[in-house]
């Protein structure tokens, strides 16, 4: 079975992870904290690039798979009291299905409108989690999240988290350089081309966008139990936009890209806050330096670079 | 033996009705051009016939099975494949991929998680595109391609889902003559070596008469003559549409 | 509920409520159809023009005590200058990119705006008083209702036989229409095509920002009613159609009367009734009342 990754690339993956490991050493709460932030929103983007870079739609409401797998891993954890055993992966589950069920009309729609319903659909996720006050907390939110006792600290918790969302960035890095990963681009580069190669393409878009929100779903379910509260602001659309950007700033046409993307913006925005009220400000300029000049995100620049400064291939 | 076959194939867009009523078979083994001025509907009659447009009325039979309307890739399952006038491949591939990506479909391992892409069909696929001259190429990004080289590719890509049936709209559109003439020679070989039905548009009427068996003459979307080479040069109604109009622009 | 079927006087009043409501969204929502229509792109900062018109209208009506109809030009006026500043310094340069940069680009301007205003205008609610004649209430037969609200519902049908007049029409209204189907086509004959593209999106903007200045007296301008307005302009022009104006018109009604009898008969459930409309809509007939069906494939 010849995986065909770059040697530059595996090493720096596995850099990468042993740094994470290395982080709770620093004994730095703030380090952890942010380590433990940044992974859940690295996995969310990763997911959201299996619809957008690798099946060529776009989503405006990824952000409902999030929340749902958040609330769903909260609600029965605390309010049901399953062990994590049961409950992670019911949640997770349940971001799939609602997927599932949300891909099978949206595949019927050509871009605009199925970016539309997308939307639709998660401020409708949104609205119920508002409204359902009795289950979900409503606005104030779904508080003290029963955490289980092995991960109710911040070392083993950040370790739990590393471990979960390093084995869905490799399940998800090989479906997407599978035989179907590989189809699904051609989907995305030529829509009609693909059809006419024998790929059903209806069917692709629809179990790529499964697979995108069941990972959301466990970057949500992780999230709740950090946060130890799952919020309604989670499958607002602000959410959705977010995640969409830093797919884009890291860049969609690169496996690893919005991972990247994610710790960029992440960081960015905790710099920003720093300085100045206006991260949204801060945070539009750097869409519209990404829509006018680096639409491939920060991937494409360093390619760019790596060619100008290498000298061609 | 008829293996395409239409029947009182209708299109109206509104009002605007680009395919008139057309009867149409396609012989297996020959070699079939369709001519016809600009705007004639030889593209329309195409997506008709490849399920990417839904007729108002008539039926499209593929070797006596009925596929009227079937979806684009359930077609192409069946051996009916095209190419298209406007390059239609994957821009941001390479060219290697691209046709490595379409014997993947061919072969239904577009759902298959656990094995790499690029390991699939290798052998396979440098010989595809051995075949139509591509085998330099095949690390270069297909979009960047020069025009003629994406034409080999769209060939070529049509021509690994070892269809029994080819379609091709326009193939040698935007080429010079002495492209036009390699290109040609290519389709010619890889027909007989494959022993592929041809069904081809063309303006270009060295290549029409050049290679065809039979021609079909489209104008204002009805079939209005349709035989031999010679039957078809000859034909008043033919001139008249040609000649008759190419006298209204000297005019 | 009881009170609709009781009162007669108290109907009549939600059925000029919802189809006030619906004309002043008909201005707004008539500006992001005009512009998808042409421009095949969702402006999301629809929004935030319909919140600087709001804004606008306090300046020059409250601040500077020029009037209210000062004020409704004034707003029409300032989004057209920011239309064409947009529109000619960013936008142009991505109408041949993917239609998600554009999406985007129209987002980066709703971040940008949007603290834009805060920075102007503070994070107060500010309120807007009626014009003078304006502000009472008329005698509509059995019951009294405000008189600019009756305004609204007049103005609304006024602004849509000037639009339909100016598209159907008068020679540039052609031009436009001919530049929905084919770009190319019409830049071959030597149109400027480039000038058709920055009209409409004035015209647009300028819409929202006059619906915005018209809408102040009622929603009281304030951070945040950017994102409330174009959630509901979506739903209608989704309702109605993408690009036609009278699948707006149609829309921005069915949408006054569903939010207005929802909130009185389920009161707190009408913000979930835009939604379930909305998805309602794209599930059975995405491309809403009006609207054409768009071929699949591209």
């Amino acid at each position: 079975m010849s995986w065909n990754i770059s040697r530059g690339v595996l090493a720096t993956c596995i850099i990468v992870v042993l740094l994470l490991i290395c982080v709770p050493l620093t004994e730095s709460r703030y380090l952890i904290d942010l380590s433990t932030e940044i992974l859940v929103y690295a996995l969310f983007a990763l997911s959201l690039n299996v619809i957008i870079g690798f099946s060529g739609n776009v989503s405006f409401g990824h952000a409902a798979y999030f929340a749902i797998g958040g609330y769903a891993n909260a609600i029965l954890l605390t309010t049901y009291g399953w062990p994590l055993i049961f409950a992670f992966p019911a949640a997770v589950i349940l971001s799939g299905v609602a997927a599932a069920f949300v891909a099978y009309f949206c595949t019927r729609l050509t871009d605009i409108y199925f970016a539309m319903l997308t939307l639709a659909f998660s401020m409708l996720v949104w609205a119920i989690a508002f409204k359902w006050r009795s289950v979900t907390g409503g606005d104030d939110g779904f508080v003290g999240v029963t955490v289980p006792a092995f991960i109710d600290t911040r070392v083993p918790f950040f370790y739990f988290t590393l471990i979960i969302v390093t084995i869905s960035c490799i399940t998800l890095w090989l479906i997407c350089h599978s035989a179907f990963g590989q189809s699904l681009i051609a989907v995305r580069e030529n829509l009609t081309r693909a059809g006419f190669i024998g790929v059903n393409t209806r069917l692709m878009r629809g179990i790529a966008f499964v697979i995108a929100g069941t990972f959301a779903g466990v970057a949500g379910a992780i999230f709740a139990m950090y946060n130890r509260g799952v919020y309604t602001e989670s499958a607002f659309w602000a959410e959705s936009a977010q995640v969409l950007i830093m797919t884009l700033l890291g860049g969609m046409y690169s496996f690893f890209g919005p991972a990247i993307g994610a710790a960029a913006l992440y960081l960015l925005e905790r710099f920003s806050n720093e300085y100045t009220e206006y991260w949204p400000t801060v945070l539009g300029v750097i869409l519209l330096i990404i829509v006018l000049v680096l639409p491939e995100g920060l991937v494409g620049l360093a390619k760019r670079l790596k060619t100008r400064f290498m000298g061609g291939n | 033996m008829t293996v395409l076959n239409t029947s009182n194939l209708t299109i109206d867009f509104g009002g605007f009705v680009a395919i008139n009523n057309v009867n149409f078979s396609l012989e297996g083994g020959e070699k079939h051009a369709i001519i016809g001025p600009n705007g004639a509907g030889k593209t329309t009659f195409f997506n008709l016939i490849t399920g990417h447009l839904k007729p108002s009325r008539g039926e499209v039979s593929f070797k006596d099975k009925t596929i009227t309307a079937l979806a684009p890739h359930k077609i192409v399952k069946l051996g009916l494949a095209r190419s298209f006038q406007r390059i239609n491949i994957f821009p941001r591939m390479t060219v290697f991929e691209n046709i490595q990506t379409s014997l993947i479909a061919r072969d239904n391992k577009h759902f298959n998680f656990f094995s790499p892409g690029s390991a699939q069909n290798r052998e396979e696929t440098r010989e595809l595109l051995e075949l139509v001259g591509l085998e330099d190429e095949f690390a270069e990004i297909a979009g960047e391609l020069a025009y003629g080289k994406q034409k080999q590719l769209e060939l070529a890509i049509s021509l690994a889902e070892n269809p029994t049936v080819l379609l091709l709209d326009e193939p040698t559109a935007g080429m010079s003559p002495q492209e036009t003439s390699v290109a040609i020679a290519l389709v010619d070989e890889i027909a007989k070596a494959r022993k592929l039905t041809l069904l081809f548009t063309e303006h270009d009427m060295s290549v029409v008469f050049g290679i065809a068996d039979r021609i079909s003459v489209l104008h204002h979307g009805e079939i209005i003559a349709s035989g031999s080479p010679d039957a078809v040069r000859s034909d008043p109604e033919v001139r008249r549409v040609y000649l008759g109009e190419s006298d209204d622009a000297a005019a | 509920m009881d009170m609709l079927l009781s009162s007669p006087s108290f109907a009549f009043i939600q059925v000029l409520n919802s189809i006030s409501l619906g004309m002043n969204l008909f201005i707004i929502a008539a500006g992001l159809s005009l512009i998808f229509g042409v421009l095949r792109v969702i402006n999301f900062a629809h929004g935030v023009f319909y919140m600087f018109g709001a804004y606008i209208m306090y300046t020059v009506s409250k601040d500077l005590q020029l009037g209210f109809f000062t004020g409704v030009i004034a707003a029409a006026v300032g989004l057209s200058v920011i239309a064409i500043i947009v529109e000619r310094g960013l936008f142009q340069w991505l109408y041949d990119k993917e239609h998600l940069l554009q999406l985007l680009l129209t987002f980066a301007i709703v971040l940008i705006m949007g603290d834009m205003a805060k920075i102007i205008w503070g994070t107060d609610q500010l309120s807007v008083s009626y014009p003078e004649g304006l502000g009472g209430a008329s005698n509509v037969g059995f019951t009294f209702y405000p008189t600019y609200r009756l305004m609204l519902c007049v103005v609304g049908p006024l602004i849509f036989f000037g639009l339909w007049f100016l598209i159907e029409r008068t020679r540039w209204g052609r031009l436009t229409r001919a530049a929905t189907q084919d770009m190319e086509m019409l830049s071959a004959l030597g149109i400027n095509v480039p000038i058709i593209y920055v009209t409409i999106f004035v015209i647009g903007s300028a819409l929202a920002g006059v619906g915005g200045s018209l809408a102040a007296p009622i929603n009281s301008p304030t951070p945040g009613m950017d994102a409330t307005i174009i959630v509901e302009c979506f739903v209608i022009v989704i309702i109605g159609g993408l690009g036609s104006l009278w699948g707006t018109f149609v829309g921005a009604l069915i949408y006054g009367f569903v939010f207005n009898f929802g909130s009185v008969i389920v009161p707190n459930w009408q913000d979930v009734f835009a939604f379930l409309l909305l998805m309602a809509v794209l599930l059975i007939r995405p491309w809403g009342l009006f609207g054409k069906p768009e071929q699949e494939g591209h």
